[in-house]
């Protein structure tokens, strides 16, 4: 009897996702629980294990598909055993589940009903060539799960990597070790590279009259499940909201005064003291005294949270950006925000995130003074009611008022470490003055720091 | 910096606490005139006079019930139970009544209250005195448990603790009252907050969790073992309920590699607890066999010497654990 391997949901609001690797090839056994494909959504990277002991018999989506929730990927059965018959002669509801159509889909398609008709052995949909007779699992001895997992993400054949544990198992450090005496990819033989000299130069150039190729059209950079999501929450979010921006500053001086004194206490308990962390708990202090920041709206009126669960806004460079959450924050000392903020950030970085770590925020902060900006009218993060952002820290001259020897008002000019803040709400829910009690408090709290 | 030994962080603690807020109080036997058994009052009775320090009868039951009674009227007080072994006789007002309160009241009341107590063996203390009950009371959801290992965290961790407002329990490790020293501060409030592990020692190999005096053995055989090579990652629990997962997790995430050592007995001891946190959560992080070393499993420490050294797990035992979960 053949069990399908099904495309999970894996998250509330997560209907689809990308198929970024398969494990495992056509005609290999697998076990229970052994990892079969690697699945990238919009929110998070995981793998899907193999629901049974057996064969991989077929598998009907390739690597950068990308399907609905709940799409058959692939069979897992006895080895040699014919394959059910679909109805709709072999259209698969895999192929019934599939958004986004490559030439490749169509491929797959037509195969995938041929080999219902037809022995698997050699014909399945995405059979790859014979893999070159490597060791045979048992003579590895005992695999760990750390290091099956590091092999399948290195791509490691390893029946190559020397293993140095009991009785020769192959330990975490050999794999480690292996990674690293990993020869980067053999230099060019000298008869591969172009030569040097007039010599050999195309004789298209030494005459120099060859008409030029007409412009290039540009390249084009295929939208992956990330950038496509990132657009349209967007775009949705500036139809959605009537946006307003408030800016106010505020003197860090404290603050900075406050993490120079506890930055070595927390590094005993293994936590990054970070700015961000003081940026949330000031967030948090002007919430809980403001709970229209804390809302959102809905058809019915809007919805005042009883959480306070504020987003972290984290980028991942070229792979776009990610907004975990620190969950009732209202309830975490400042060690225990910078120790998440820590966590959540360097999860996001290594796509680590559960799918739960990045729903049901109430609240977003973004530090867009990280890449140098000084002040930025953040997008709101649906269906939240605001935002804030912070800007990047500079020593700036402020006047600061003061009192003479007599008692008289002084003015007098200081140095002093100034960011801006932003609060962007939603005029619906909240309006400027409410907007600006909030940032005040914001400020307020991270001027009084003690 | 000043150089004490933990049962000195932990006087400190409370004549900090009962001078900072007047809710405070100590209640316990032999804490007033005596200073208590092992001297961890000394000198409070006199400073702030019997009715903030109070001698209570021998009768354990009381001593909790009367905290309870006190914490519910808003004040803040300090049981010292003189050895854990004697705090079943308060089992009941401890997990029936100050654990579920703050549920059952819809947290309209709370339980501001902490409970001393010192355990452990090696001591020569025997049956009745050597006893560890931390596994009893990490069961219960409602109470806080906190083990401290050095004089930094006595003193950080029990100020926090009075000013917690849930049932704390506070064990301490007995033997190292006078056998542990180390630096603490001057001058400025030392407060550890509760529910985070520490790395006392950073290592690649393997993933060592203690606390109390294990925790010091653990670091005396991973000395050991350093010049053998073998890196190992000390961390100190220091809180087991709620205990710092995340800490937990992210060790395990870079050795691949656990061992937990406690001198509590073996079955349904704390360590399976850590055990079933990383068997769930760190599966394709773990690159061998999560391992235990705890007492075995006999009904107490056993009074005769040579017996008590049977039973307790030392640096020489631990090293060797070490070196087995290495290998593997």
């Amino acid at each position: 009897m053949t069990i399908e391997v099904i495309m999970p949901q894996l998250g509330e609001s997560v209907v689809e996702g990308t198929v970024t690797k398969w494990l495992k090839q056509v005609d290999e056994p697998v076990r229970e629980f052994e990892p079969l494909v690697e699945i990238n959504t919009d929110k998070v990277d995981t793998e899907i294990p193999s629901p049974a002991d057996g064969t991989f018999l077929a598998r009907f989506v390739d690597e950068g598909q990308t399907v609905r929730a709940g799409t058959v990927l692939a069979l897992i059965g006895e080895p040699g055993e014919p394959l059910p018959q679909r109805e709709g002669g072999g259209a698969h509801s895999a192929a019934a589940g599939r958004v986004s159509q490559k030439p490749a889909a169509q491929a797959s398609q037509g195969s995938a009903a041929r080999v219902v008709a037809e022995p698997v052995a050699d014909r399945s949909p995405a059979a790859l060539p014979a893999a070159p007779p490597a060791r045979k699992r048992e003579d590895l001895g005992f695999i760990s799960p750390v290091v099956a997992k590091m092999a399948a993400e290195h791509g490691l054949d390893l029946s190559q990597v020397p293993g140095t544990g009991q009785a020769g198992r192959i330990t975490k450090r050999d794999v480690l070790a292996f990674l690293e005496s990993r020869p980067s990819a053999a230099p060019p033989a000298p008869w591969e590279e172009p030569g040097l000299g007039e010599l050999f130069r195309p004789s298209e150039e030494l005459a120099g009259g060859a008409a030029k190729p007409a412009a290039a059209p540009g390249t084009i950079l295929p939208l992956d499940v990330v950038r496509r999501s990132i657009a349209e929450h967007m775009v949705r979010s500036k139809h959605t909201s009537a946006h307003v921006t408030t800016v106010m500053e505020a003197d860090l001086s404290r603050v900075i005064a406050h993490r120079q004194a506890h930055r070595e206490i927390f590094q005993r308990d293994g936590v990054n003291l970070t700015f961000t962390a003081y940026f949330a708990a000031a967030a948090v202090t002007a919430l809980k005294q403001v709970p229209l920041a804390n809302a959102s709206w809905s058809d019915q009126g809007i919805v005042l949270h009883r959480q306070v669960n504020v987003g972290v806004a984290v980028s991942l460079g070229d792979k776009g950006l990610i907004v975990p959450v620190i969950r009732d924050a209202d309830q975490l000392s400042l060690l225990a925000l910078a120790r998440s903020i820590n966590d959540l950030a360097e999860r996001a970085r290594s796509r680590k995130l559960r799918p739960e770590e990045v729903q049901g925020g109430t609240f977003t902060i973004t530090n867009h003074g990280t890449s140098g900006s000084l002040l930025a009218t953040p997008i709101i993060n649906q269906p939240q009611s605001a935002i804030l952002g912070v800007g990047v820290l500079q020593k700036r001259v402020v006047v600061v008022e003061g009192k003479g020897s007599a008692g008289e008002a002084v003015d007098s000019i200081a140095i002093r470490p100034m960011i801006y803040l932003t609060l962007t709400l939603d005029h619906r829910i909240l309006d400027g003055a409410i907007g600006d009690q909030f940032l005040g408090l914001v400020v307020q709290r991270l001027q009084q720091w003690s | 910096m000043a150089d004490i030994t933990l049962i000195e962080g932990l006087r400190q603690a409370m004549d900090e606490e009962l001078e900072r807020d007047e809710r405070v109080f100590i209640v316990g036997e032999d804490v007033g005139a005596r200073g208590g058994v092992f001297r961890a009052t000394m000198g409070l009775f006199e400073k702030y006079g019997a009715e903030r320090v109070i001698d209570s009868p021998l009768a354990e039951l009381s001593i909790v019930g009367v905290g309870i009674g006190a914490a519910l009227y808003g004040m803040h007080p300090i049981c010292e139970v003189q050895f854990a072994d004697f705090i079943y006789p308060a089992f009941n007002q401890i997990v029936s009544e100050a654990a579920k309160m703050c549920y059952r009241s819809a947290g309209e009341w709370t339980v501001p209250l902490v409970i001393r107590a010192p355990y452990g063996g090696g001591i020569g203390g025997g049956l009745y005195h050597s006893q560890s009950v931390e596994a009893f009371f990490a069961h219960v959801p409602g109470l806080k448990v906190v083990i401290p290992s050095t004089p930094y965290d006595a003193k950080g961790l029990l100020k926090s603790a009075v000013r917690d407002p849930n049932p704390v329990i506070f064990l301490e490790p007995k033997k190292g009252y006078r056998l542990i020293r180390g630096e603490i501060p001057e001058g400025e409030e030392l407060l550890v907050p509760l529910g985070s592990a520490r790395i006392s020692r950073e290592g690649r190999d393997l993933s060592l969790f203690a606390y109390g005096m294990m925790h010091h053995y653990a670091l005396q055989a991973a000395e050991q073992v350093a010049q053998e090579g073998i890196q190992v990652e000390v961390i100190d629990l220091r809180t087991l309920l709620p205990v710092d997962e995340q800490a937990v997790l992210a060790s395990v995430r870079k050795t691949g590699k656990a061992l937990i050592v406690h001198e509590d007995t073996l079955t349904g001891g704390y360590g399976a607890e850590i055990a079933a946190i990383l068997a769930e959560h760190a599966f394709t992080d773990l690159d061998g066999p999560v391992m235990r070393l705890a007492g075995p499993d006999v009904p107490a420490v056993p009074y005769s010497h040579p017996l008590q050294d049977w039973f307790m797990p030392d640096a020489e035992r631990i090293a060797q654990a070490m070196r087995k979960l290495a290998a593997f």
